[in-house]
């Protein structure tokens, strides 16, 4: 049993995970990394075919030349969400190979990926670090899992690669379009996804580098968002992704009248506020408010004669149309949701693929995410401090990944755009259930009952007076709804056994999660 | 008793609401078996609430199987009795939950009446969050919108939801289901405070004043002391023949109103956007509701996708002397009250009238002239209640007389500047 340590928020986190030493959070800023970063074995060309045609005829050949052991940590990536084949695909393999005791170091899980628990019961697969949801969340936060998952930002997955707190040893790249030297992009080919950048720091820092495609080109596959230079195989199958899963044909923006006031309050916020002006910059993803917001954004941008700098996405047909209708000079995009994405950032110069280590990692020198004027951002919970969860549900069950979020509360002014209540849920607590991001960074808090500002951003306060927008303490939303709902909710009662680290975007550890007793 | 009865809906597609059966028993007590989502974070509530009414309904012995998603307990409670009364249990009795502090507002007969948005009587989860669309009404649906088998459901849903959640500052309307079926509904609900009950089918005045008898004994019975208004549905051609009889057969009726599905159906005609098969009833409907001193409100808007149609319907609207439309979603609310709100050049031209009417009057003069027209009385008192929606609605300040602002310089009042009437 590994020993619990309060961190700098009073959570109690492990001092060890999966056998790594591990700091406890200590502060937003508190943590300054020493030392250099980490970096993969010298290669030599001799040892790679001169003309270039890396291919081998299976995954299960590439895995045997990748000298694959027992224990080993592997790697691949959500670009094609929940229509992924190649995770299981991976690890089928990996079985068939005996191999055991291996470490499932995603970008992020999704259903798709259930048959990774079977796995994990035969002990093909250790342990799962990255996010979990759905099954895996479920086997997860019940207890069943080896090892404790991991879940890290977007940001974070870099940094901890970076920094050589995790080493991958082999990286398995998904790639929509691919050359036999192994350069690979996500804008071509039938599970065309956008940009592969999730993958880039498994490209650079992993010992083995192995890319699947269904969609392979002759030299050269351009743009090479992958380089072949960082691979070490190419493996050619029928399919890599469901394409009706990967990306929609059409985004669906949210119907629900709630959530629909919520995002036209959030961007009558961003314009009252005095945020949206000329060059200013926003970052909304493709949650069914944040779509919604960008829609009323935009129209209110369109009245007022106001154009953006740049515009951050998950980018989604309706950002593509503000790029193409000139209220946007550039569109950055960390994951695109649509085929309108994709298409635009083939096709559109302005639409620039970003990668986490430009717009998100902590541990480089400053990162685009910390200079966007405003996000809008989701979550399950909020705390009367402003402290969010986005990764359990109120009963601490994990629910979803981290993923950019963490590093987008950095943002100059940061909203939280969420209903004040989920059927009978109260979203507004007195303590989140998981601690995802510190109160500190959370700025504002959007529901269909009001705006709370937080009392540190007296300039946001003053800024929105007089407005007519509905601003009220958080704790006043708060008693409003619990009474709807009949009171306090009972707290949760916390279980004895962790089963899962919330990382900061430094690495230390923010908070823990704790099996759930059925 | 050995009945059975079920109450609600099933499955995670049921959000906000849950299932119940209860089953009679001879002996061994009351049997109940939670399943709720909200278990870690309600579930003792939701079972304090399940023992609570099935004491008040007098079941000693049943088994009680309970799916909740999230069911507020006004739901709950509602599920509740509905399942236990279809098991043949409950007899009279009744299991009314705490009023919440919104249910005592008063109902007040002038007020705005520009939207009122129509919420189905057996879908609770749209109840509480209706208020914060800003509505000038609330209609808690009991006739088109629930289905034949449900009518009893609906009717106890809503009568707890007038007891418990707060709609304020929204007028509460109920819409009653037409003949002994209606009467029951008002029966049931009118008891909780309901502002105004819309009177679906509307044909005659003595089908108006039975209702408004029936409330009034059911408001009587309760200790009400304040009124409960009717807003008749003028939805047939025999209707339309009887309109003014029915905007005028009691003083509680405080607007007429039409709907022009079921009136298109009665002329077996197609419904049309550009409506001209009902554009009679139409005006039959403003004019009687203007003889009998009431308001008239336009029917509903069915495309809840095309904002920019609403727009058009409503300036329709008002251009033939509607005062209000039915909304059937919340987004359609805001379309609603921009439309029928004065236009900046309306309220403009109406402050030049007004003042030139005042100026006049301080002068002793007996004719008004903006420019070189001539205002007539009528003018000045449609200028004077366009400026009143005006303020009301805060799109003028309340001092616009000295607030230069608003009026255009150039063309300021001319009995003001030339000191008389050409």
């Amino acid at each position: 049993m590994t020993g619990l340590t309060p961190n700098a928020l009073g959570r109690l986190v492990p001092d060890m995970v999966n056998g790594r030493r591990e700091a406890p959070f200590q502060g937003v800023h508190g943590h300054r990394p020493a030392g250099r970063k980490a970096a993969p074995a010298i290669r030599s060309a001799a040892d790679y075919p001169a003309s270039g045609d890396k291919r081998v005829a299976s995954l299960v050949e590439a895995l045997e030349a990748c000298e694959l052991r027992d224990g080993m940590t592997l790697s691949t990536h959500h670009h094609f969400r929940n229509g992924d084949l190649v995770g299981n695909m991976l690890f089928d393999a990996c079985a068939k190979l005996g191999r055991r005791d291996l470490t499932w170091f995603p970008s992020a899980s999704f259903p798709c990926h259930a048959p990774i628990i079977d796995h994990m019961e035969a002990g093909v697969v250790h342990h799962v670090e990255g996010s979990l949801n759905g099954p895996l969340g479920d086997y997860c936060t019940d207890g069943r899992m080896r090892g404790l998952g991991v879940l890290r930002s977007h940001g974070g997955r870099w940094q901890a690669i970076q920094d050589g707190e995790v080493h991958v040893d082999v990286a398995v790249v998904a790639a929509p379009c691919a050359d036999p030297f192994g350069n690979a992009n996500g804008v071509h080919g039938p599970a065309a996804c956008g940009s592969l950048y999730f993958a880039l720091a498994d490209s650079l820092y992993a010992d083995r580098v192995i890319v699947v495609t269904d969609h392979l080109v002759p030299f050269p596959a351009l743009p090479w968002q992958i380089q072949g230079n960082n691979v070490d195989h190419v493996v050619c199958v029928d399919r890599i992704g469901d394409p009706a899963k990967i990306v929609s044909g059409t985004t669906e923006i949210t119907r629900s009248p709630d959530r629909l006031l919520v995002a036209e309050w959030t961007a009558r916020f961003v314009r009252d506020a005095g945020i949206m002006r000329e060059g200013f910059s926003f970052q909304a993803g493709a949650g069914g408010i944040s779509l919604a917001f960008a829609i009323y954004l935009k129209e209110m941008m369109k009245q007022a004669g106001v154009r953006a700098r740049f515009v951050r996405g998950g980018s989604t047909k309706y950002l593509v149309e503000m790029l193409r209708e000139g209220l946007t000079d550039y569109l950055l995009d960390g994951q695109t949701f649509d085929l309108d994405g994709v298409a635009s950032m083939r096709d559109d110069p302005r639409h620039q693929a970003t990668s986490p280590f430009t717009s998100y990692n902590y541990h480089g020198k400053g990162f685009f995410g910390s200079f966007v004027d405003v996000v809008v951002l989701g979550a399950t919970e909020v705390d009367v401090n402003f402290n969010a969860n986005v990764v359990t549900h109120s009963d601490g069950r994990l629910l979803h990944g981290i993923g950019g979020w963490q590093n987008c509360l950095f943002a100059k002014c940061t909203v939280l755009a969420v209903p004040t209540m989920r059927d009978r849920i109260p979203v507004i607590v007195d303590e989140v259930t998981t601690l995802t991001g510190p109160g500190e960074l959370v700025d504002v808090v959007v529901t269909e009952r009001g705006i709370a500002i937080n009392p540190r951003r007296g300039d946001l306060l003053a800024a929105v007076k007089g407005t007519g927008l509905p601003v009220r303490e958080i704790r006043d939303i708060q008693r409003e709804v619990e009474q709807i709902c009949g009171g306090k909710p009972t707290p949760p009662r916390r279980g004895r056994q962790v089963v899962a680290a919330v990382k900061w975007v430094d690495g230390t550890v923010l908070d823990s999660v704790w099996k759930v007793e059925r | 008793m050995t009945g059975v009865g079920e109450a609600g809906h099933r499955g995670a597609r049921a959000r906000s609401d849950c299932w119940v059966r209860v089953e009679l028993r001879d002996a061994g007590g009351i049997d109940l078996a939670v399943q709720s989502k909200v278990d870690a974070m309600y579930g003792d509530a939701v079972r304090r609430t399940c023992h609570a009414a099935l004491d008040a309904l007098a079941v000693r012995h049943a088994a009680v199987a309970v799916e909740d998603q999230g069911a507020l307990d006004f739901v709950l409670a509602a599920r509740l009795e509905t399942a236990v009364k279809r098991a043949g249990a409950g007899g009279g009795a009744t299991f009314l939950p705490d009023r919440g502090s919104g249910a005592a507002a008063p109902p007040a007969r002038d007020r705005l009446r520009r939207s009122r948005l129509y919420l189905p009587g057996d879908e609770p989860r749209h109840f509480v969050n209706a208020r914060l669309h800003a509505p000038d009404a609330v209609i808690l649906d009991l006739e088109d919108a629930v289905a034949p088998a449900e009518k009893d459901a609906a009717r106890l849903l809503v009568r707890n939801a007038l007891r418990m959640v707060d709609f304020r500052p929204c007028e509460r309307m109920v819409r009653i289901n037409p003949g002994d079926l209606g009467l029951a509904d008002v029966d049931a609900v009118v008891p909780e405070n309901v502002h105004a009950l819309l009177i679906p089918k509307a044909e005659s005045a003595e089908q108006v004043r039975a209702v408004d008898a029936r409330a009034d004994a059911a408001r009587r019975a309760a200790g009400l002391r304040v009124p409960c208004f009717l807003v008749p549905i003028i939805e047939t051609a025999l209707g339309c023949f009887n309109a003014l009889a029915i905007a005028a057969a009691s003083p509680n009726v405080v607007a007429l109103t039409i709907g022009l599905e079921d009136y298109t159906a009665d002329l077996g005609v197609e419904r049309t956007a550009e409506g001209r098969e009902s554009l009679w009833a139409r005006q039959t409907v403003v004019n009687a509701a203007r003889a009998a001193g009431v308001s008239p409100s336009d029917s509903v808007f069915s495309d809840v996708a095309d904002l920019e149609g609403l727009r058009a319907a409503v300036l329709e609207a008002k251009a033939l002397g509607f005062e209000g439309k039915g909304c059937i979603h919340p987004r359609q609310v805001p379309v609603v009250h921009a439309a029928f709100a004065p236009a900046p050049d309306e309220i403009a031209r109406a402050q030049r009238i007004v003042l030139a009417f005042e100026d006049a009057t301080r002068r002793g003069l007996g004719v008004v002239a903006v420019g070189s027209k001539m205002v007539d009385p009528p003018v000045v008192k449609r200028a004077l209640r366009t400026l009143r929606t005006a303020e009301e609605l805060a799109l003028v300040p309340p001092d616009w007389r000295t607030d230069r602002t608003p009026t255009d310089d150039a063309e300021r009042p001319a009995a003001a500047e030339r000191g008389g009437a050409e």
